[in-house]
């Protein structure tokens, strides 16, 4: 029997919702890590099990969890409870909590300055996971973009991590500079015919891709346009909010950039606009249909200053011709005085037929559709603000 | 036997529900006591201080006997009553919303 799991990441606590392959009734279960920020959640491809989440806060710093039972229960990796607090190398346990930034002589980076909002050099911090994305291969491989921007890598199931220095020191660092919600590496897209090849995001700095499975990176913000930077066409600055790749079409990527949707059919290396009929440009979600690969979905964003829906309507935009043309979905929505955001991570798509798509709000709903946007159902209501969605397609 | 008290939040990590008593041989310092204390439930590691450069987190405030000790030197003294069990050390989170 199939089924789904979507794994919700809020301000305050993870959630999960399952449902049978229906998707019409659902089980809720949380708060999981009452009262801490949960950027993301995120579950292996080769074991739907292993799940991995970013638990983080302001005061207590970031706090790695992965469950191996499709989050029933969760643990430290690496740090079991009640067994021996040092490792049989006498090294000691807790690991998983730390993001040390590389920079030793081998294979680590200086740790310089990036530009702070006012443009003066400010040092590289570590605060939080944005992103934990699970290897396409091998479960105990994971990838997590952090803020202050940089990549890092575990092979041992979450116990530690390495920074893969060379795109925080690959050259542009000094001039990348936080947006918003801080200078964050939010998007985090692995390739799946090319096991060397990794697409990332920044807010705000850009989009980069490594050829050589990251050791070395370049930037790829060719035909992008933010008038809200000094040289509108730079290589790096710009605010990508998010992308998203089918994998069938992995050249492929579409672009939600804090304004303008765009697309590249050429792995990044150029980019143009179809934001065409969308109420408007601005927003931060942005995916892709699981069996579709030109059908896409936005939720358009009033502006940079009025982070909520145009009109007080919540409308999915949908094209399914790769970004000529959108179509309102609002079957299910509502249709007036709705004020709430759909921030860059919360939105998936299941691979059932007819593609599921999922969406939480920072006013604590979550939305499902099973037939692929055309009508919705609010799965829940009343969680705390939703930071991300996932999903998990069980088979 | 020093005694510790930790934020609810921090209670949950290392699954204690009250005050946590720690073993320390020679120097009571704060650097003394969060080596034990992280020693002992290594979860704990990198929420208190951070990681890479051992300080105190921003949002962190260490308090004993009616004291703010947050500022105080790692390597100073505690005072007499936290080295003999007679005083808690108090970890906080400082209130800042939330």
């Amino acid at each position: 029997m199939s089924g789904v799991r979507v794994l919700v990441g809020t301000r305050k606590g993870a959630f999960i919702l399952s449902s049978d392959g229906t998707r019409k009734n659902w089980d809720i279960s949380g708060p999981h890590f009452a009262g801490w920020e949960i950027y993301h959640l995120k579950g292996s491809s080769v074991d739907p099990n292993r799940i991995y989440a970013s638990q983080s806060s302001s005061w207590f710093g970031q706090i790695i969890q992965r469950s191996d039972d499709g989050g029933k229960t969760w643990h430290q990796p690496g740090t079991p409870a009640g067994e021996p607090t040092t490792a049989p190398d006498g090294s000691p346990k807790g690991e998983s909590n730390n993001f040390a930034y590389d920079t030793s002589a081998e294979t680590g980076k200086q740790l310089t300055t990036h530009q702070w909002y006012d443009g003066t050099p400010h040092p590289w911090e570590f605060k939080r996971v944005w992103h934990l994305e699970p290897s396409l291969s091998d479960p105990d491989v994971v990838y997590a973009g952090v803020e202050d921007a940089a990549l890092f890598r575990t092979s041992d199931g979450g116990t530690s991590w390495q920074e893969l220095a060379g795109l925080r020191g690959h050259g542009t660092g000094a001039q990348w500079q936080p947006g918003a919600g801080g200078l964050c590496l939010h998007t985090i897209i692995l390739d799946p015919r090319n096991p060397e090849r990794i697409y990332i995001a920044i807010s705000a700095a850009g989009a980069f891709r490594t050829d050589d499975a990251g050791k070395t990176w370049q930037p790829i913000n060719r035909g992008l346009h933010s008038q809200y930077i000094p040289n509108p066409t730079a290589e790096i600055g710009h605010c990508v909010h998010h992308v998203a790749m089918h994998r069938a079409r992995p050249g492929v990527l579409f672009m939600q950039k804090h304004w303008d949707v765009m697309r590249s059919d050429n792995g990044g290396d150029s980019w143009h606009e179809i934001s065409n009929n969308l109420p408007s440009d601005f927003g931060f979600v942005i995916d892709v249909h699981a069996h579709e690969p030109d059908t896409l979905y936005v939720v358009p964003i009033k502006s940079d200053s009025e982070h909520f829906p145009p009109d007080g309507k919540l409308r999915v935009f949908r094209s399914r011709n790769g970004g000529n043309e959108w179509e309102a979905l609002t079957h299910g929505l509502p249709q007036s005085n709705c004020y709430v955001n759909v921030l860059r991570d919360a939105m998936a798509v299941d691979s059932l037929d007819k593609c599921g798509v999922y969406f939480g709000t920072t006013g604590g709903q979550v939305y499902g559709s099973a037939d692929a946007g055309d009508s919705w159902q609010p799965i829940v209501r009343d969680l705390p603000a939703v930071v991300s969605v996932e999903v998990q397609t069980l088979r | 036997m020093i005694r510790v008290t930790l934020p609810a939040h921090l209670r949950k990590l290392a699954q204690v529900d009250g005050e946590i008593q720690l073993e320390i041989a020679g120097q009571i310092t704060q650097r003394t006591v969060l080596d034990a204390l992280e020693g002992r439930f290594p979860m704990l590691r990198g929420t208190i201080r951070d990681h890479a450069t051992q300080k105190r987190r921003a949002f962190v405030r260490f308090f004993a006997c009616g004291q703010d000790l947050s500022h105080e030197p790692p390597d100073a003294m505690l005072p007499a009553a936290i080295a003999s069990g007679a005083e808690a050390f108090m970890i906080i989170g400082a209130i800042a919303g939330g």
